[in-house]
């Protein structure tokens, strides 16, 4: 191993890569862990909305509706940065507020909360049409028939429109769990130290900015590929005992 | 609005007193980007500098547990009012226009303002030496009023969100000159990437934009806390350590009165 | 007139007179007295934003035909790089890709004096050409995968019969292939070209004073943060309302098949 990096002019790189100091791959792993970890409780908390979201938009009055439809397209039209800034900076101001206002003291907002609030307000504006679109997709009959034995309102959507309707989701879902990753690199600009920033601040300080910046995209690539490997496998999961839907290519 | 604010602010002045005892940190806010030789991050994930053992020793010397927290600079007071962090201390320079929005302790450093250009560049640092040449800046600093008020019209600027960012395009030849703290320069000009570079000299001084020197940033209000950094700050020049952690990264002190 | 009156429920016009209400309480109790001064910057930064929308969306657009095409119908050779750039680019945040083109290859220069002689020189010096790249190939690397579908998507039959008639290659491409696919792309391509509006405030971070920049920069000088961020939102929600008035004028003036 050592002889061929040599081979190929590749030590330095590999120094500056390496695990443990004063190599920098340690530093760019921990980023891609907070990454992970933002993009996992955004994807969440985004699920959580989206449900909220499309119950509210097919089930809701009238207002409640209204007021979904100007959460989803807002969302969806301002770019996701500067809905970051405005949620990064209300949102924090906001809870302490009322923390304050309850006689609590401060309460500590943790970096990695933060950005999962902000990203997943995001997330859950698309969650809610993706989720909305699936549920439509069940045939109503199901549904009806599980009102029909009497079924609560909770149990139905836990035992029937939540699994029947997974085959329908997975395929935005899992576009979405996708954009989730990459969105994270946008909280570098608030100065999060995830994947993104933990790379420029190793390439400006080794000045090294081919090598890192190419080691981070393979993170991301590696982290992309994997995903949607995993997702292929649950939605043939999630389709098991349903008739193929294929038709050639799309 | 106001009320509110003035409200909450005087709440959390009041939660942060107590909670000097009942051991809640003090989060410090710095700039999340490398700016040796004050702040930089190493490769262990740690940061390190001057400015990070001032931070220190001052914590200590107030008897405050503190937290060092990064945040990127040109969010840092909207991220102090806003109660994500409870001080700056970010070689920010005092300054009226801040002071509207921040309050400030007492200073702990002060350096003078220069530009910096190519060797072989004939730039001098004045309006006319740089007129018709293109002088990055960083965002949110004293940097970016002055060069606003003196230079914008017949030089280009161009804002960086970090200095190193700048630093970079000066190196890469994308622009002709930046303007900034001697200090963090002159480490700059004296490191391998800076090498094709030199300081020309330190811009007029004007004391309403380039400010007193630089302090600890605090919220409005929160007198408290301003006082015990103003008392440590105080403590750590009395008993040299000031002195101690200054001999460690510069030949001379860079605190003049 | 009756889509009017369907439109106003009772519960809208009062949702309404609510937005209305926020509004003048914006309009009084928030600062707006930065507007005068910054409005001239202001109006420059969103002609740029729009302008870099424009020219990406275009080139973008150009090179995402022949990518599509090498995937849906090109052989190994052409289909397999055109596939891995396309996953590459998906598979990467866009901050990365501007940061690598603008901060890596600048990195590049002092080693290369000759670079700062060449004529391309004043070019590279600026950084619109790093966002405009960086933006193009971004749009490409999405399109590309949409076009492959479509592309693909065509019936076979019609370029079969085409091709039985006689017509020459290109003119089946340019007469009966590109416009089906075009047609059933088109919905996607408003919604693919608003994802892009979305995308070019990322170019702020390497000194292009677009519309995004200009809110940074009233942040920056008067600490006035909500401000600016709020009308940032409003002028940007208008920008992709125009896109989507754009698409569906477009859409009208393309034939539709009946079904």
């Amino acid at each position: 191993m050592e002889h061929l990096a040599e081979a190929l002019g590749l030590t330095q790189t590999l120094e500056l890569l390496s695990l443990s100091p004063p190599g920098w791959g340690g530093n760019l792993l921990r980023g891609l862990a907070n990454s992970l970890k933002i993009a996992f409780g955004a994807f969440g908390f985004g699920l959580v909305l989206g449900l909220l979201g499309a119950s509210g938009k097919l089930y809701g009055g009238p207002v409640l509706r209204d007021l979904l439809a100007i959460y989803t397209t807002v969302v969806r039209a301002v770019p996701e940065l500067v809905l970051i800034l405005i949620l990064y900076y209300v949102g924090t101001d906001l809870i302490n507020q009322a923390a304050a206002a309850m006689g609590y003291g401060r309460v500590e907002i943790s970096g990695v909360a933060a950005g999962i609030w902000v990203l997943g307000v995001v997330q859950g504006a698309y969650a809610t049409e993706i989720l909305r679109g699936a549920i439509l997709a069940v045939p109503p009959g199901q549904i009806e028939a599980a009102r029909a034995f009497g079924m609560p309102p909770l149990m139905t959507m836990r035992r029937v429109t939540i699994p029947a309707m997974l085959s329908f989701a997975l395929p935005g879902l899992a576009n979405l769990w996708l954009i989730a990753t990459k969105d994270t690199a946008l909280l570098a600009i608030v100065g999060f130290s995830e994947l993104t920033l933990e790379t420029k601040q190793a390439a400006s300080s080794t000045r090294a900015y081919f090598t890192f910046f190419l080691s981070a995209g393979a993170l991301y690539l590696i982290v992309t590929l994997f995903s949607a490997a995993a997702f292929r496998r649950l939605e043939g999961w999630a389709r098991k005992g349903q008739p193929s839907l294929k038709r050639g290519t799309t | 609005m106001k009320p509110t604010h003035l409200i909450a602010a005087g709440i959390a002045a009041l939660a942060l007193a107590a909670g000097a005892a009942s051991a809640e940190p003090v989060k410090i806010g710095i700039a999340a980007e490398p700016y040796p030789p004050f702040a930089s991050p190493d490769s262990a994930g740690n940061w390190v500098g001057w400015e990070i053992e001032i931070i220190e020793a001052v914590c200590a010397a107030a008897e405050l547990d503190c937290e060092i927290t990064p945040v990127a600079w040109d969010g840092i007071i909207p991220s102090l009012t806003g109660q994500q962090i409870d001080a700056i201390m970010a070689s920010m320079s005092i300054t009226e226009d801040r002071m509207q929005t921040i309050d400030f302790s007492d200073p702990y450093y002060n350096t003078p303002t220069v530009i910096v250009a190519d060797k072989s560049s004939d730039i001098t640092p004045t309006p006319e030496g740089l007129a018709g040449k293109i002088l990055g800046i960083q965002a949110s600093t004293i940097h970016q009023a002055y060069a606003q008020k003196y230079f914008e019209g017949a030089t280009e600027l161009r804002t960086y969100q970090t200095q190193d960012e700048a630093n970079q395009d000066l190196v890469a030849g994308r622009i002709d000159a930046t303007q900034a703290d001697s200090i963090a320069m002159a480490d700059f000009v004296a490191s391998d990437s800076g090498a094709c570079c030199e300081i020309k000299g330190a811009v007029a001084d004007d004391p309403v934009i380039l400010g007193k020197g630089v302090g600890a940033g605090v919220r409005k209000g929160d007198d408290a806390l301003r006082e015990s950094l103003n008392a440590g700050i105080a403590a750590i020049l009395a008993d040299g350590t000031h002195e101690a952690i200054t001999a460690k990264y510069f030949t001379e002190s860079i605190f003049n009165q | 007139m009756t889509a009017l009156r369907a439109f106003l429920l009772p519960h809208r016009v009062v949702m309404i007179a609510v937005a209305l209400g926020l509004v003048v309480w914006a309009a009084v109790a928030m600062r707006w007295d930065w507007i005068p001064k910054y409005a001239d910057l202001a109006l420059l930064g969103i002609w740029r934003t729009i302008w870099i929308l424009v020219v990406s969306v275009i080139l973008g657009f150009l090179l995402a035909v022949p990518l599509g095409l090498a995937q849906a119908v090109g052989p190994w050779y052409l289909s397999a790089p055109a596939r891995g750039f396309c996953t590459i680019i998906r598979g990467t945040p866009l901050l990365l890709q501007i940061w690598l083109l603008y901060y890596g290859l600048g990195s590049l220069f002092p080693q290369f004096p000759w670079i700062r002689e060449s004529e391309l020189w004043p070019y590279l010096r600026q950084a619109w050409p790093y966002a405009i790249l960086a933006l193009t190939l971004s749009y490409a690397g999405y399109e590309g995968e949409v076009l492959r579908g479509a592309f693909a998507g065509v019936p076979k039959g019609q370029i079969e019969t085409a091709q039985a008639f006689g017509m020459p290659r290109f003119t089946t491409f340019r007469r009966i292939w590109f416009p089906q696919a075009i047609q059933s792309v088109l919905p996607t391509l408003a919604g693919e070209t608003i994802l892009q509006l979305k995308a070019t405030p990322l170019v702020a971070s390497i000194t292009i004073v677009e519309i995004y920049a200009v809110a940074s920069r009233v942040r920056q000088d008067t600490f006035i943060v909500y401000e600016p961020l709020l009308l940032l939102a409003v002028i940007y929600m208008i920008i992709a309302g125009a896109i989507t008035l754009l698409f569906r004028w477009l859409e009208s003036r393309v034939p539709v098949k009946s079904r």
